[in-house]
């Protein structure tokens, strides 16, 4: 199990977060004209990284808030995580 | 029985304490502090099962977690457990157990037929027989493997027995309580550290017990009593025994079971019988010592050939002599120690030395104790069928290629010692790399990869001055980095005697024109030439030489066959032992019951249930609960004998012509606010919000990016910035982490606040024609008009005196309201209800009338919305802005999603009135066309139609737009039922919504 460092509440095992995705996707603009292609790869096509990662949890049993986290995807080790509104660096 | 093969004095045991214990239905005794195996053995009784695919006779191999044999089916107050160690099974007044893989009986064993067809059951044989023909599987060859094989047998009984979970920190775990757990507990609790000790077995001390050391002028055991009785005082120590770390995982987090109860005849109450501890340690410290590994020889499965090591344990521990006639074989100085166990309590052993001429301290003494010694012996096979009888023994050859002439010496057990295999286990599954160390012959744990580090035997250390020193000062350093506290252990005088080289012999080979059988796995019966065979068809990783073999794979994970396998095939490979690599380790170390695994999530508490704050009044009233998610809700009102249809009929039916009331405290509650509120509802929903007025409520429909329609409900503006919405009692929390990522992440510019309020409100729908004749008697002061309160108007009301939202919104598509108070005002409002209803004719109507009300509307519900389903689909079209962005709107336009003859809801009516459609089934053209017959839609709900009288279902039908009063099938397989039917309008009742605008 997971031991992940909540921005607002400290470490915390894993199952108080629900995982929510790659961190680096961005939503378009609302109104913003897309092509169907790159819709396409907002909405479904995500790349499967093997190494570190940015992803997307949320406290969820915890402060609620969604947070940053970056990860190794084949060793778990987390470097770094962020609060929802502090960017990816 | 007498307890023949129990001696004098000596011993661990409490001889004031006798233990009565069956066996395979006889009575023995034993004594308080015995295994199920010591006492087992003190009564002489060595055949204690069969081996799993020869089936032959299995006894005792060791005395604790590594047995691969004394497999036995436990029976402890009325329940029974299969697959327990008798090696580790604690005896306890009234124990039965009994033995597994014998049919019929471990004297006579059908089974054993295979010994001697082993020609036909060589490696891989599960892979190569029983292949065909197909038929013959289900009806000949798994019955009888399941019936001769397996290792006991699980109850089916629901286990009565209580098991917990339980989360910990700590600064240091220590995982065995050695020398060197001991030490490394002991410095780091005097600098304050927050350490928890574990100890598998029952007694604290490891290998202290049984070895001949002093240190600081007490006995190894003195020492370990003293440090124990010491930690055992501290209160920043948790010290535990019969508790077992079996896993270490990620971010230093490792689980641990202990067996609270299972040594005492009955769990005590309140007492759960095992716990399972969840331990997140800063540091972790393994010091799990070593097990000892075996010399593979001719037949050295048969019972009475054991590890030396534990044949020492049973004297030392419990008293008890494993053979009155023992020879020792042995390549290294550990066997003499056992050996002069022996001799000190009158019992002459001789050793077999595969060394030519070793000297040691331990020998020398073994030499002035006038023990038989052997040099460049070695066993060639062990004779006798049930129990050793006689050994075949021969000189071997310097280069241990040569066997000289063999003679047969009488004995009645052999005690083995191959040297010693570091427990890596835990460092390996931390993810630490492991290491060969060629001057040990085994692996060793690597660089750290987590907060590890090993002690003492496990890694590889064998003196106990070394390990003692090196413990100490890793308790002590680490705890200090933590705590900042250096308080010095001062190092005690240790005196051990000391030992030379063991000899890298670790298989005899075969005599000349003889075939023996030499086992490497005990439990699964890899012998030798199976590998050999293996390798011969082609197999070469390690991983599938394992998995074809099945070396290593039984319930004792090959901790005594493992490192064996690799010396043969690093042998016939040429290659070297850390050139072929081990299997991998996994957790768990030792096999964990189910029950500790599970803990309290057990049925009703497997997931909590939520009641509404009416929930008793429903009781009272005879309420049929249903599980809907979490919640139990009640699903119909019973009178008199009345069934599930009958009265479900009678509550919907009563809805459409008086008045009915239904709990709906379980949907979803959201409260939002703040000045973007509005501009939130707008971007989620797919229709307009910016626009709806203060006291207004409007039905809204939510997507996924995907396009497909996450749920629905209705949200009221209950002030300028203030929001309630409202979502389907599946989908609440789904809902609410929906709207934070967006506020969250997406638009954090939004200033709005959403939380969950759900449990804060008690809600009833009234609804039907009479449902605002209700209304005026529960509001006497307010306007309840069409004109005060319109269809989608939301007031706010004072009922008996308690604060009320009052919506006008229906489900059921006649004149409804749904009110809610504070949840501790439910009951009340209830009672209040059902009270000035009574002249109306008011029945309270659960989900199934809810559902029949529903679905005659044409109302969609979580069957349509079920994630695979867009707007369109559901004739939500309506609700799509096509002047604003929204969640999923640019999904929309995929080509699939804007077909012509995409699916749309639909009404199905059978032709002859009467069939039910069970809800799941298939729409086809044509009921007789051949397989696959293509399918066109599926049922998704069914009623009895109260309104018509006659059954009725919604379907996604292709092209439904265009299917009104076509004639199809309704086809279900799986009852069998073929329905003709017609298709209609999904509004089955009011087609224009006259009702509740009435
Ligand atoms: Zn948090």
């Amino acid at each position: 199990m997971l031991h992940i460092k909540c921005p607002h509440c400290g470490m915390r095992s894993q199952n108080e977060f629900s995982y929510g995705g790659d961190a680096t996707v961005k939503r378009p603009e609302l109104g913003e004209e897309i092509s169907d292609h790159d819709w396409d790869n907002f909405v479904y096509n995500r790349k499967s990284l093997r190494g570190k990662h940015w992803e997307l949890w949320q406290h969820l049993s915890g402060c609620r808030q969604w947070i940053k986290v970056q990860r190794d995807t084949a060793t778990h080790e987390i470097f770094k995580t962020l609060k929802a509104n502090e960017d990816i660096s | 029985m007498t307890q023949s093969f129990r001696l004098e004095t000596g011993g661990l045991i409490n001889r004031d304490k006798k233990i009565s214990f069956k066996f395979n239905g006889k009575n023995y005794f034993g004594y308080e502090g015995d295994t199920l195996a010591s006492a087992l053995i003190a009564n002489g009784v060595h055949l204690i099962g069969r081996s799993f695919k020869y089936h032959r006779p299995r006894g005792f191999f060791g005395a604790g977690v590594d047995e691969p044999y004394a497999i036995v089916q436990l029976y402890r107050n009325g329940e029974t457990e299969p697959n327990i160690k008798a090696t580790e099974q604690e005896l306890f007044e009234g124990l039965e157990a009994k033995s597994v893989n014998c049919w019929p009986s471990v004297n006579f064993d059908v089974g054993a037929i295979n010994n001697f067809l082993k020609i036909f059951l060589p490696a891989g044989f599960y892979y190569k027989t029983f292949m065909w023909p197909k038929s013959f599987w289900y009806k000949i060859y798994e019955p009888f493997i399941r019936k001769a094989a397996g290792l006991g047998t699980a109850s089916i009984k629901h286990d009565k027995e209580r098991y917990e979970h339980k989360y910990e920190y700590c600064d240091l775990l220590i995982t065995g309580s050695g020398p060197s757990g001991l030490a490394s507990a002991y410095s780091a609790a005097k600098n304050g550290a927050k350490v928890i000790l574990a100890e598998d077995k029952s007694r604290f001390g490891g290998t202290l017990l049984t070895s001949d050391v002093n240190i600081g002028n007490q006995s190894g055991k003195e020492w370990a009593d003293s440090i124990v009785s010491e930690l055992k005082e501290m209160s920043n120590v948790t010290i535990k025994n019969r508790s077992q770390v079996f896993g270490y995982y990620d971010h230093n987090m490792l689980v641990m079971s202990e067996r609270i109860s299972d040594h005492l005849p009955e769990t005590k109450k309140y007492h759960p019988k095992q716990r399972l501890w969840y331990i997140r340690a800063k540091e972790v410290l393994i010091s799990s010592g070593s097990i000892e590994r075996p010399i593979v020889f001719g037949n050295n499965d048969t019972p009475g050939v054991m590890l030396s090591s534990a044949a020492k344990e049973y004297m030392k521990v419990y008293g008890v002599l494993v053979g009155k006639k023992p020879l020792v074989f042995t390549n290294n100085d550990s066997g003499y120690e056992t050996a002069i166990e022996f001799k000190k309590n009158g019992v002459d052993p001789i050793i077999l030395d595969t060394r030519k001429e070793p000297q040691s301290e331990i020998i020398e003494e073994a030499k002035n104790m006038n023990i038989d010694i052997k040099n460049s012996y070695v066993v060639v096979a062990a004779q006798g069928y049930k129990k050793v009888k006689s050994a075949d023994i021969a000189k071997i050859s310097d280069d241990k290629e040569e066997l000289g002439s063999v003679e047969n010496i009488k004995c009645d057990c052999i005690c083995v010692s191959g040297f010693w295999t570091p427990t890596i286990h835990l460092a390996s599954q931390s993810g630490n790399k492991t290491k060969f160390n060629a001057e040990i012959d085994a692996f060793v744990p690597g660089t750290s990869k987590q907060n590890e580090k090993t002690l003492g035997a496990a890694n590889g250390i064998y003196t106990l001055e070394e390990t003692l020193k090196d413990s100490f000062e890793k308790g002590n350093q680490l705890s200090k980095e933590i705590t900042n506290n250096d308080n010095k252990v001062s190092f005690p005088n240790v005196v051990e005697k000391k030992s030379t080289v063991h000899d890298k012999f670790w298989c005899v080979p075969l005599p000349k024109g003889k075939n023996y059988k030499r086992f490497l796995d005990f439990q699964n019966d890899v012998a030798v030439s199976d590998i050999e065979i293996a390798l011969k068809e082609g197999y070469r990783s390690i991983e599938h030489v394992k998995r074809y073999t099945t070396l290593g794979m039984a319930t004792d994970q090959g901790k005594t066959s493992n490192l064996n396998g690799l010396q043969l095939v690093s042998k016939i490979e040429n290659k070297v032992v850390p050139a072929v690599g081990h299997t991998t380790f996994r957790p768990p170390y030792s096999p964990v019951s189910i029950g500790a695994i599970v803990g309290r999530e057990v049925g009703k508490h497997s997931k909590p249930t939520r009641k509404s704050p009416m929930h008793s009044w429903h009781e009272k009233n005879n309420a049929v609960f249903v599980d809907a998610g979490v919640w139990l809700r009640p699903r119909y009102y019973k009178r008199g004998d009345e069934n599930l249809f009958e009265a479900s009929k009678r509550e919907a039916k009563n809805v459409r012509t008086n008045v009915g009331v239904c709990d709906v405290t379980t949907l979803g509650k959201i409260d939002i606010k703040g000045p973007d509120a509005a501009e939130l509802l707008n971007r989620v929903y797919t229709n307009a919000w910016l626009k709806l007025p203060v006291s207004k409520a409007r039905y809204g429909v939510m997507l996924r990016e995907d396009g497909i329609v996450m749920d629905d409900g209705t949200t009221t503006r209950i002030s300028e910035n203030h929001y309630h919405m409202t979502t389907t009692t599946a989908q609440a929390a789904n809902v609410l982490s929906h709207l934070e990522y967006y506020l969250q992440l997406v638009w954090p510019e939004l200033n709005v606040n959403v939380v969950s309020t759900t449990e804060q409100w008690a809600g009833a729908a009234i609804a039907g024609p009479k449902s605002r004749e209700v209304l005026k008697k529960l509001f006497p002061n307010s306007d309840v008009t069409n004109e005060g309160l319109p269809f989608m108007g939301y007031m706010e009301g004072d009922l008996f005196g308690v604060k009320a939202k009052i919506f006008r919104i229906s489900f059921s598509g006649e004149l409804a309201y749904e009110v809610n108070v504070e949840s501790d005002y439910g009951y009340f409002m209830w009672e209040k209800i059902i009270e000035v209803g009574e002249e109306f004719g008011i029945q309270p109507y659960g989900t199934e009338a809810l559902s029949t009300l529903r679905i005659e509307m044409g109302h969609v519900a979580g069957s349509e919305l079920d994630g695979r389903t867009i707007p369109y689909d559901n004739s939500l079209e309506g609700l799509l802005s096509k002047k604003k962005d929204f969640i999923g709107k640019r999904s929309l336009s995929r080509k699939a999603f804007a077909a012509e003859d995409r699916q749309k809801i639909v009404g199905v009516v059978p032709l002859d009135k009467k069939t039910s459609i069970p809800e799941g089934s298939h729409l086809v053209k044509d009921s007789n066309a051949p397989l696959p017959n293509p399918k066109l839609g599926y049922i998704s709900a069914s009623c009895w139609s109260v309104e018509h009288d006659n059954p009725f279902s919604l379907a996604i039908l292709k092209d439904g737009k265009n299917m009104i009063g076509e004639k199809l099938f309704v086809m279900s397989p799986l009852k069998n039922k073929v329905i003709p039917v017609e298709i209609v309008s999904s509004h089955y009742v009011d087609p224009k919504g006259e009702r509740v605008r009435s």
